[in-house]
């Protein structure tokens, strides 16, 4: 056993903290009281070479590992809850299923401006009638010559504004049981018949970009099938479960914030002619937080050194994905009565994790869906 | 060109700072590139940019003083030496390290040397002085910019403010003050490379130095932190009355008079 971070991972935490820190701190509460996605950030992170922490040089990313890939993603989320989430879409599910199920030519094409940040990707699975239940997807594939014709309406889909390429997942045949088949699908969003439509007044993550995508007759080349056209689900569901340790360690982050700022403020604020901080039911609920955002963290960093250990990690990715973003929000809401009257005041900006985290609970499978996956690992 | 920096790895004094039995405690305390030293690795990196050549970043510490070095290496500085006092030095100041690092450079070719303009935690400002002096090479303290044109360099200094013009030749140190540069953050890719970059590790014995010829020649009475600030005193009444009551209470409650 060993709990130590590497150099390599102990120097990203330092690094993207103090980018954070510096770059995005200032802006937080005004990305989120406008709504405005940082695209300049966005360009900063891809020149330092976030935007590819977890693929291979050759494909344009820094070559670190899964581990090196949440930390950067918890001190993000530390900061912005909103930029964070864009980030984790970003490369877990814009980028990411290119990586493990691409062709060599999508890779180069199209792994590598997502990898080098010179562009941003995005996921298309919810439909307004296909949420938790991705296997009702109405959005159809069909064949043409060398092409598929692509039609269907995606919603709530992060990234999507400001995407080059969304991978829109579509049913594209039925298999010899009677089933969908669903295939995902390298969408470039600049060809005919994709409208993108960013009309969403969100409770949080204000400062990421979530569209709705409507796909009439679009045709895309064959060749842009990712991966095995029979195992499209399978594939997707591979994907969610990285894409889980992503927002796991989003939560985290927001999780860590709250309990730093929870801290603080109760060591400062002084009421009955003494910090708040000496009262043991301010305490309590401290010492509740400090606890819960460690144990988030080590189920988080289990998780993904499951993932670079190429061991399954289908459990443990649900278990940290549930624990850390209930964490945040609870968290967050303690950090909210701590301050008081104070904290329910946007320029204290624990109101803004609590909105913040609550999206963590529903996005990349609610938490009734990590019950449901631990479940049916259990054997139920 | 040859470029060195001088690097020192300090704790981070805006991190919570813990003194006990006269000493300030390791454990916890952040550790961090002394922040001047990042303007010098900045500088040396677009000089050798702009001029070809090599940064060697040096460092005089313990094993843990790796860890700045590989920032440094992934901030783009070519090799790194660290010059590992743990198991030989007892203590040091300006004196010890300046001797280590003279001796380091007898057989070195160098064109410029950077350093910091003071470290944050001694604060002395000392060493890069007491090197260019002890290797018979001009200085320039407190610099904030440096244009080098073959052999020949101008430098604007600051003092106290106001900015001093400077010129003169290679070689040459200079210590480095805010406002020289905007030191980048260390790349994703500048991070996974500085693992494969050199780090050369020394021990006294390999610059042909004993213990005795290093004892400091400076004695560390105390260490101690600054008074907790207490709050502030609003005097109130006539004008004449309150100066009365403030010299009455400067020579009395604070006996600063
Ligand atoms: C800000 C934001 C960003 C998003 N980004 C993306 C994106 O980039 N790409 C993308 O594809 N999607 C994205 N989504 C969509 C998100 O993944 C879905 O909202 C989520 O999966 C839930 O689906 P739903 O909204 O249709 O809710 P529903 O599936 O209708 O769920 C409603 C409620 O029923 C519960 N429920 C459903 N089925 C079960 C069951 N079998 N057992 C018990 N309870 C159940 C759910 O847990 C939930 O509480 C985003 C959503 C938001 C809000
Ligand atoms: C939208 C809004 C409307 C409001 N309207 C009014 C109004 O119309 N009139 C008015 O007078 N006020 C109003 N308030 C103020 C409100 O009543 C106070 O915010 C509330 O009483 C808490 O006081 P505080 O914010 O100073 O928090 P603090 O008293 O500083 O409390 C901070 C935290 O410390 C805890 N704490 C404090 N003392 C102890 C203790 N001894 N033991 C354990 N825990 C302790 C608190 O429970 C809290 O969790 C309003 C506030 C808001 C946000």
């Amino acid at each position: 056993m060993d709990f130590e971070l590497t150099k390599e991972q102990s120097m990203i935490r330092k690094m993207v903290r103090d980018f954070a820190e510096d770059v995005i701190r200032p802006r937080a509460v005004e990305m989120d009281i406008n709504a405005e996605f940082p695209q300049d950030i966005f360009e900063q992170m891809g020149e330092l070479g976030l935007l590819g922490i977890p693929f291979p040089e050759k494909y344009g990313g820094s070559g670190g590992d899964t581990l090196s890939y949440a930390i950067a993603v918890e001190e993000i989320g530390r900061i912005c809850g909103g930029t964070g989430l864009s980030y984790a879409a970003a490369v877990s599910l814009g980028a990411s299923p290119i990586y493990y199920f691409g062709t060599e030519e999508q890779k180069e094409k199209y792994l590598t401006p997502l990898a080098q940040g010179k562009s941003l990707g995005a996921f298309g699975l919810t439909e307004p009638n296909a949420g938790s239940d991705a296997g009702g997807t109405k959005t159809t594939a069909v064949e043409d010559g060398n092409d598929y014709i692509i039609n269907g309406e995606k919603c709530f889909i992060t990234n999507a504004s400001f995407a080059k390429t969304i991978i829109v997942t579509a049913v594209t045949g039925k298999n010899d049981s009677g089933k969908n088949i669903i295939s995902a699908i390298i969408v470039p969003t600049d060809t005919e018949g994709v409208t993108i439509t960013s009309n969403y007044d969100k409770m949080g993550v204000r400062a990421s970009d979530t569209a709705e995508v409507v796909l009439e007759n679009v045709r895309v080349p064959k060749e842009n099938l990712l991966g095995d056209p029979q195992k499209g689900f399978k594939q997707f569901l591979y994907t969610l479960d990285g894409g889980r340790i992503s927002i796991a360690a989003l939560g985290l982050g927001i999780a860590q914030a709250s309990l730093e700022k929870a801290l603080e403020y109760a060591k400062e604020r002084k009421q009955f002619n003494q910090p708040i901080s000496n009262f043991q039911a301010i305490q309590f609920k401290l010492a509740d937080m400090s606890m819960e955002v460690e144990l988030a963290r080590n189920m988080v960093y289990k998780s993904a050194w499951l993932k670079d250990q190429n061991k399954p990690f289908t459990k443990e990715s649900a278990y940290a994905k549930l624990y850390a973003t209930e964490t945040a929000f609870r968290a967050a809401n303690q950090a909210i009565q701590i301050h008081g009257g104070y904290g329910y005041m946007r320029e204290y900006e624990v109101e803004r994790y609590l909105r913040d985290a609550k999206l963590l609970e529903i996005g990349e499978g609610t938490s009734e869906i990590q019950r449901l996956v631990i479940a049916r690992q259990l054997g139920c | 060109m040859n470029i060195y920096v001088l690097l020192k790895k300090t704790f981070d004094t805006e991190e919570k700072i813990v003194v006990s039995n006269g000493q300030i405690e390791d454990d916890g305390a952040e550790f961090i590139i002394n922040p001047y030293d990042e303007y010098a690795v900045e500088e040396a990196i677009k000089q050798r940019d702009a001029h070809g050549g090599e940064v060697t970043v040096v460092t005089v510490g313990d094993e843990d003083s790796e860890k700045q070095l590989r920032t440094a290496l992934a901030m783009g500085a070519d090799k790194a030496v660290l010059i590992n006092t743990e198991d030989d030095l007892e203590e040091g100041d300006q004196f010890t390290t300046t001797k280590i690092l003279e001796a380091f450079f007898e057989d070195k070719e160098v064109d410029l040397i950077l350093a910091g303009n003071v470290a944050i935690d001694e604060a002395s400002g000392q060493v890069g002085p007491r090197l260019a002096e002890r290797l018979g090479m001009p200085y320039v303290t407190t610099i904030t910019s440096l244009e080098i044109d073959g052999d020949t360099v101008n430098v604007e200094k600051d003092v106290e403010g106001d900015v001093e013009k400077v010129l003169t030749s290679l070689p040459l140190l200079v210590t480095c003050q805010q406002g020289l540069n905007d030191p980048r953050y260390p790349s994703l890719p500048g991070i996974m490379k500085a693992k494969k970059k050199p780090l050369e590790e020394l021990e006294i014995d390999d610059l042909d130095l004993d213990e005795d010829e290093l004892e400091p020649k400076t004695k560390t009475v105390d260490i101690f932190l600054p008074p907790e600030k207490e709050a502030g005193r609003v005097l109130e009444g006539e004008v004449e009355d309150q100066v009365k009551e403030l010299v009455s209470l400067l020579k009395n409650e604070s006996k600063v008079l």
